[in-house]
């Protein structure tokens, strides 16, 4: 409850920024408001705290999303304050971020499938928007265009399902559904299976993963870099913990309707989201692919449904989304602050340009492939444990041979930085950004001497 | 303790090398190494020959997972313990020929490798065992694509790909094999080895080809050898000295620690084809090491010949083949490592390595050509010759299993005899040619290093006794294990 009210607050005030001229105080204030939403989730730990009738549900689970999630926009605000401050509309960026965020909560802590809907429209209206901030952009206009079309048509079919659900069930409520789902485990009306479908259908939309993938490469591509970053670590995170939250309190007595599917979409997912970005030239496309074969880990630990699953999206998660802030920063400095994105060859001689930079695409690319020591690895090394126990070996075998294609798109950059030449001038650094790399590298490598400390926080 | 000491030290004076930065890297690496020497020969002096693991250090990582930090030492560890701890120094001091842009990166790479290195060769958690395996894989990989020659982001790039490729299905295997320990499950290496003997074939035989691929695409063995020749080339000396040298030891050991005993029945089944693999490397890469015109490319064939021997007899899975193969890994990291020494330095003082260009150097050279000899001989496994009493074993181990395999794996010697002797009559006799005419004898550090490397050929070769001493009861132990 407080940081729904806090971050919603925050919001509101940010819009009024505008109106009464404390444009220069919205920075430090949004920060401290994070700061303070992550203190509430700790104060709130370990309470199950139920709201509006039962309809949100703060259990651990969403506390950790929402702590991670609320750290991980603090830090994308260290990058994006120029991508902020240096275009009109501050203040709504400042607020429609934050309601960003509001949905993400409402995403992970949903208790009823009312709320689930009314997160994910809170969270996609507000990434429109920003996808499309770029006004005179033809590419930012068409990427909010499509998002807009794509995420309405897929949360047609979210509701559509949610509406069947009704129907045979008689009720919003998750843990009502789980409960109709063991009683008639064995015989479940066709019409529910349908809605499980349905429902599969729109969470896929919304995590990207294949074959309901194809408005990511766009929509990433052409959106504000920064809102690019954005899209691909919290709200990635918010609508994989959604889809993971609703299979296994809502459909959990039910896995072999759903379990099937969601293993083959795993594997479509990081092949075509990998091959695929093994093409790639530009960069920024690049990093949309690698977020799509992302997705498809993700899915293994949903799949999986183990006892472990909880901590390895935690994990994973957190991992990821430290990385790909960081590559995307690193890449929308490196193409000197444009949205297109840039080629492979911008990054020629950057070790020579910007070291810190240099060691930071490095350290991101090496996370993302999954390499040890890096955050990364543990990431992978939790999902594929937590597949394996459950006995899908397939899975991991085919997830092993996914990330090895991998490794050939992550290191021609990390090849571009060091061995290429160039005549580019020397790239210098403002404090924030410094502080943004050195934090995340920092951590990528803290968390994986670590990993119990995180992993343990879901039991 | 004094293990954690052996791993922790490379890694603090790497990172402040790196830190530091300057031209003082060198030396403060040589330092470094030198003193990780002298702490691994107080090991030795204080090592109990026996099968027991000592200088135990076992504290919780991850406990949830029952990962621990738990490392040990034992005689065949001991040795690669050794082995490691005498070329790093060597290899660093080699270097001081050479100007290295960015030394502190370099000798700072250098120094984390070790760290991994000596990591690999005493974990005894199979999750960190893994953490150590990958780990050595990216300093080496970033020497060679910062410092290497022409061409090597493509070469260094297959070469990473390569490993990872055989790493990830070992991750696999470990992690399928802890699915399988008992109660809250655990990594370490006697939980390991418990659940893996109890698997049945099928299972077995799986987890044989897991871990089997990452350990020969290490070594490597044929048919998986092909990234290997082009790296050795294209990597900087050092690297090449630290691939050949300590790195494909990695391989061989970790198939003797982690593959014979856990899947005894697995091996048991391909142990045979395991074995003709390696021959047909042998012969395979004899003969191309013979009508190659390239020094360094001659001398990178020439190692997966000797490594297929060692392999040949390990996989013989018997003590004779095991105990060859454990001396073999250190008599040919210290040959390996001369013999690139010394091509280094023709071509550092002819700006080629084509035999064809070279000639008469002894004439001139008598005391850098004498050298050669002895170590040539070392590497053409001549009695009372380092190489001698390991490929001898290696052999005899072979030839229990078969006379016909043997006859084959002895071919190895033949022809190493014959690409060697060629290279050196090619390179050291004959005429004099305009590359060599103004050759230079060796000289401050090179005599020191070329002093040390013959005078280990010949002591290893005519004292062999003590070190095969120290590794006996670990591999009878480990034999035990893989008969039962």
């Amino acid at each position: 409850m407080k940081s729904l009210l806090l971050l919603s607050g925050l919001g509101i005030g940010a819009m009024l920024a505008e109106l009464f001229n404390f444009k220069k105080l919205l920075f430090p204030l949004v920060c401290l408001g994070l700061l303070a939403a992550i203190g509430v989730s700790v104060y709130d730990w370990n309470t199950d705290i139920r709201l509006f009738n039962n309809m949100l549900r703060l259990d651990n689970y969403a506390l950790v999303f929402t702590a991670s999630m609320s750290f991980i926009t603090l830090l994308w605000l260290l990058g994006a304050n120029d991508y902020i401050e240096h275009e009109t509309h501050v203040s709504d960026k400042y607020a429609l971020t934050l309601f960003t965020l509001v949905g993400a909560f409402v995403m992970v802590s949903y208790n009823n499938l009312t709320m689930l809907f009314i997160g994910i429209e809170i969270l996609s209206l507000s990434m429109y928007v920003l996808a499309g901030s770029k006004k005179n952009d033809l590419f930012s206009n068409e990427a909010a265009l499509k998002y807009f079309l794509m995420g309405s048509f897929a949360t047609g079919f979210l509701l559509f399902g949610v509406a069947l659900i009704y129907g045979v069930t008689g009720s919003f409520h998750v843990e009502a559904i789980g409960d109709y789902c063991l009683a008639n485990a064995g015989n479940l009306p066709t019409m529910f299976i349908t809605a499980i479908v349905l429902m599969m259908i729109g969470m896929a939309f919304k995590v990207s993963a294949t074959p309901f993938h194809f408005w990511a490469p766009d929509v990433y591509t052409g959106a504000p870099s920064m809102v690019t970053a954005y899209m691909a670590t919290v709200v990635k995170t918010a609508a994989v913990v959604a889809f993971a939250r609703l299979f296994y309190n809502a459909f959990g007595h039910a896995p072999v309707v759903w379990q099937i599917a969601i293993s083959l979409m795993a594997v479509l997912t990081m092949f075509v989201g990998n091959v695929t970005a093994v093409f790639q030239q530009n960069v920024k496309r690049m990093l949309a692919y690698s977020s799509v074969a992302h997705a498809g880990y993700l899915l293994i630990a949903l799949v999986a449904m183990s006892k472990l699953s909880g901590g390895a999206i935690f994990y994973y998660t957190l991992s990821y989304s430290l990385a790909s802030l960081l590559a995307f920063h690193i890449l929308f400095t490196v193409s000197g602050n444009k949205n297109e994105g840039a080629d492979i060859s911008a990054f020629n001689g950057l070790a020579k340009r910007n070291p810190l930079m240099a060691f930071g695409i490095t350290v991101a690319m090496l996370s993302l492939a999954g390499i040890p020591p890096l955050a990364g690895f543990f990431g992978k090394y939790y999902i594929f444990n937590a597949a394996i126990e459950a006995g899908r070996y397939k899975l991991v075998i085919l997830a092993v041979i996914a990330s090895l294609i991998s490794v050939y798109y992550y290191f021609k950059v990390i090849i571009a930085v060091y061995f290429k030449q160039s005549n580019e001038a020397a790239i210098e650094l403002n404090g924030l950004h410094k502080l943004l790399y050195l934090i995340c590298v920092i951590l990528l490598f803290v968390l994986a001497i670590i990993p119990e400390l995180i992993v343990s926080m879901l039991k | 303790m004094l293990t954690a000491i052996l791993i922790a030290l490379p890694l603090v004076a790497g990172l402040y090398i790196i830190t530091l930065g300057g031209e003082q890297s060198k030396r403060i690496a040589l330092g470094a190494s030198l003193a990780e020497l002298a702490i691994a020969i107080f090991m030795l002096s204080q090592f109990q020959i026996n099968a027991e693991s000592q200088f135990v250090c076992n504290v919780p990582w991850i406990p949830s997972l029952g990962i621990n930090f738990y490392v040990a030492v034992d005689g065949i560890s001991m040795l690669m313990i050794l082995l490691t701890t005498v070329l790093t120094p060597l290899i660093v001091y080699s270097s001081f020929g050479h100007n290295y842009s960015k030394p502190h990166n370099f000798y700072g790479l250098m120094l984390l490798m070790q760290m991994a290195l000596i990591g690999v060769f005493t974990a005894l958690d199979g999750f960190l065992f893994y953490i150590f395996w990958e780990l050595a894989l990216i300093p080496i990989y970033f020497i060679c694509l910062l410092w290497g020659g022409e061409g090597r982001a493509k070469v260094t790039f297959k070469f990473f790909l390569y490993t990872m490729v055989g790493s990830l299905f070992m991750l696999v295997a470990l992690i399928y094999l802890y699915q399988q320990t008992p109660g809250t499950h655990s990594f370490s290496i006697d939980a390991l080895y418990a659940a893996g003997q109890a698997l049945d074939l099928n299972a077995q035989r799986a987890i044989f080809w897991g871990m089997f691929l990452a350990f020969a695409i290490k070594m490597p063995i044929f048919p998986l050898h092909t990234w290997q020749p082009d790296t050795y080339v294209v990597a900087p000396t050092q690297g090449t000295m630290l691939l050949s040298g300590i790195m494909l030891k990695m391989g061989i050991y970790g198939a003797i620690r982690w593959l014979l005993p856990i899947v005894p029945d697995g091996v048991a089944a391909y142990a045979n084809l395991a074995m003709v693999l390696a021959i047909i490397g042998i012969i395979y890469a004899s003969l191309i090491a013979w009508v190659q015109s390239d020094m360094k490319r001659l001398i990178a064939y020439s190692s997966i010949a000797h490594v297929g021997l060692i392999a040949a007899g390990v996989f013989s899975l018997n003590e004779q083949g095991l105990s060859g193969a454990v001396y073999q890994m250190l008599s040919h990291g210290i040959n390996v490592f001369a013999l690139f020494f010394i091509a280094d330095m023709i071509e550092k003082r002819t700006s080629t390595r084509l035999l064809g260009n070279l000639g008469g150097v002894r004439s001139i050279a008598p005391k850098f050509a004498t050298f050669f000899m002895v170590i040539m001989m070392g590497s053409v496994a001549l009695p009372l010759t380092n190489g001698f009493p390991g490929e001898f074993l290696s052999l005899n181990g072979v030839y229990q299993v078969s006379g016909m395999y043997a006859l084959f794996a002895g071919i190895t010697i033949i022809l190493g005899a014959v690409y060697m002797l060629s290279a050196y009559q090619k390179s050291m006799l004959g005429e004099v040619s305009t590359a060599t005419e103004k050759f230079e004898e060796a000289k401050n550090h090179e005599t020191h290093i070329l002093w040390i490397c013959a005078a280990l050929v010949i002591l290893m070769g005519v004292f062999p006794k003590p070190l095969f001493d120290i590794a006996e009861p670990a591999i009878q132990q480990l034999l035990t294990m893989v008969k039962q």
